[in-house]
């Protein structure tokens, strides 16, 4: 049972909230449980990266742009099925992730870093110059997402179940991959790259193949967070929001998968409870996240596990 | 005696500074080969050279007839060539048993394997365990890594480079940082892996390298400067000018 609890009491909250009674309010609670959801969805793939295996990606808002620009892309050909929505989204992603991660993992640190970055930032702009899907100003979504003909990505209760089941399936795939020889190997090479290489365990195939997956769920969140929206726009790949996602895991506990939801959960309600009083909400919340990256050994996650 | 390794002619300069000059050394099946040789003699560059760390300038490096003078370390690993590090080198955050069950993974190969449970891999497993107890450790299987001790660690990086059953082994100061009261343990251990991988051995401890050679090198600016039995090394003129006196 153990490291079961925190991501069982977390569905359970997250299942919990579509039956409160909360009147008018309830559209408005979903939504926001629906946001932190497709957030935490992409901040668990960043984890598997950035927490387990040490890979300080600032670009996995770019596999999260490519999801939406996904949508974008068939909505203007005139194709809302979710399998194809998919496939394209899951096919931008991992070729961005098998090429760019080919280039960035041959460096370390600071460069590893920044390159990540500048491959993100190749595709903000490359999003932003496509006239057909609105160039900065963004693409206003024709029709949302459906699943064999099923408005599963449609207001309320069905977007909220929709978000909850891809985060649910990512947080298993994620865990379920770290518990494989290849996600031990992922860690080894975080603790000690020498050690692990002297072994015999590929640096590079290993990194690579996490990199792909986790491109590959943040792809999912950005096909949500298109049809949540009704809107794509190359905002959704902007720096800001790799920071965002850092952030998340970081204050979460990074390598805990289930720290990163919770990262995600206090982030975005942060940024909307001190977005009510203040347009200069960030000027707040840096510092609370200072504070807390400081005072938080293992972040949430880790106070979480020491509890009692 | 069968050949596992093969170095020849191995050249390597730092800048300025020639570390590796035109050394040849072979290891046979089953003997322990050691190497010693003052401080910043290229010892551990050697090592580095051999399991792929650093590459060579010039010069050939032959796993049992395989040419690997190129290779990535990971596959020189898998080849069959296992190392422990001068500076100890564990996985901290495992526990011993994940550390040694690791090694055997990636030795045969299933460390990139996607799926089934790592640690349900019963194989690797007991394989760690044999080596654990060969290393006289079996009971510290479940603690982490990092909180052992010195020795300790010293001894899990011995299991985890025979977990791996390698061909050739390579050891650099495997002693250096043991306390005086876990020399003596650790040289017995290292007796107990004789006749198993080939060895070559690099220590400062002449105690256990005359008490584990069955052939010694020496090395001095980075050059072979004696290499035969250990009774003939010692008494060579040449080998006791380099160490200057020192205690030999
Ligand atoms: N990466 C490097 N760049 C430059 N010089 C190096 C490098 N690695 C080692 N050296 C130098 O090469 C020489 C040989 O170093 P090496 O570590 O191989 O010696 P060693 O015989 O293992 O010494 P010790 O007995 O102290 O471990 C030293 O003078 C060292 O300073
Ligand atoms: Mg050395």
């Amino acid at each position: 049972m153990k490291g079961w609890r925190l991501p069982l009491a977390m569905l359970l909250v997250f299942a919990a909230v579509p039956l409160l009674p909360l009147g008018r309010d309830s559209g408005y609670v979903m939504l926001l449980g629906a946001r932190i959801m497709v957030f935490a969805t992409a901040a668990v793939s960043l984890d598997l990266i950035l927490g387990a295996g040490g890979l300080v990606s600032f670009g996995h808002a770019a596999p999260l742009l490519l999801g939406a620009y996904a949508v974008a892309a068939l909505d203007k050909a005139g194709v809302d099925g979710a399998l194809p929505v998919l496939a394209l989204a899951l096919a931008l992603a991992g070729i961005y992730a098998l090429l760019t991660g080919a280039v960035a993992l041959r460096t370390r640190g600071v460069n590893f870093i920044m390159i990540t970055l500048a491959f993100a930032q190749m595709v903000y702009f490359a999003t932003g110059s496509i006239p057909d899907y609105g160039g900065t100003d963004g693409y206003p979504l024709g029709e949302r997402t459906r699943l064999f003909g099923l408005k599963v990505l449609h207001d309320g209760l069905p977007f909220y179940l929709s978000a909850l089941v891809v985060l649910v399936a990512s947080y298993l795939v994620c865990r379920a991959l770290l518990a494989t020889p290849f996600g031990r190997s992922l860690v080894a090479l975080r603790q000690n790259e020498q050690r692990a290489r002297a072994m015999g365990i590929d640096p590079l195939r290993v990194r690579l193949g996490a990199m792909v997956v986790a491109s590959l769920i943040a792809s999912l969140a950005g096909v949500l967070l298109a049809n949540e929206s009704d809107f794509i726009s190359p905002a959704y790949g902007a720096w800001q929001r790799s920071a965002e996602l850092m952030v998340m895991v970081l204050l979460g506990g990074a390598g805990s998968l289930s720290g990163a939801v919770l990262g995600a959960g206090v982030v975005v309600l942060l940024e909307e409870g001190l977005g009510r009083f203040t347009q200069h909400w960030p000027l707040i919340f840096g510092p609370v996240l200072v504070l807390a990256a400081l005072g938080l050994r293992g972040g949430l996650a880790g106070m979480w596990a020491r509890r009692g | 005696m069968a050949e596992v390794l093969h170095v020849e002619g191995l050249s390597k300069t730092f800048g300025a500074l020639w570390v590796t000059r035109e050394v040849s050394l072979t290891l046979a099946a089953g003997e322990v080969h050691a190497v010693i040789g003052p401080n910043g003699a290229g010892k551990t560059t050697l090592i580095h050279q051999i399991s792929g760390v650093v590459l060579p300038d010039r010069g050939r490096i032959s796993l049992r007839g395989r040419d690997i003078t190129r290779a990535r370390p990971e596959a020189r690993a898998r080849a069959g060539l296992a190392r422990s590090f001068q500076i100890t080198s564990v996985l901290p955050e495992f526990s011993v048993l994940e550390n040694v069950a690791l090694s055997v993974q990636a030795r045969e190969g299933r460390a990139m394997r996607p799926w089934g449970r790592a640690a349900a891999d019963r194989e690797a497993n007991a394989r760690g365990m044999a080596a654990l107890e060969r290393m006289a450790m079996a009971d510290r299987a479940r603690r982490l890594a990092g909180t052992l001790s010195h020795g300790e660690k010293r001894q899990l990086e011995l299991a985890m480079a025979i977990a791996a059953d390698p061909v050739a082994l390579l050891l650099d100061e495997p002693l250096a940082g043991a306390g005086p009261e876990e020399v003596p343990r650790l040289i017995e251990l290292l007796r107990g892996m004789k006749g198993g991988a080939a060895i070559l051995l690099v220590e400062h401890d002449m105690e256990a390298v005359f008490a584990l050679a069955d052939r010694i090198t020496v090395l001095a600016e980075g050059r072979v400067i004696a290499s035969g039995q250990p009774d003939a090394v010692r008494a060579d003129e040449a080998v006791r000018a380099a160490y200057l006196g020192e205690d030999f």
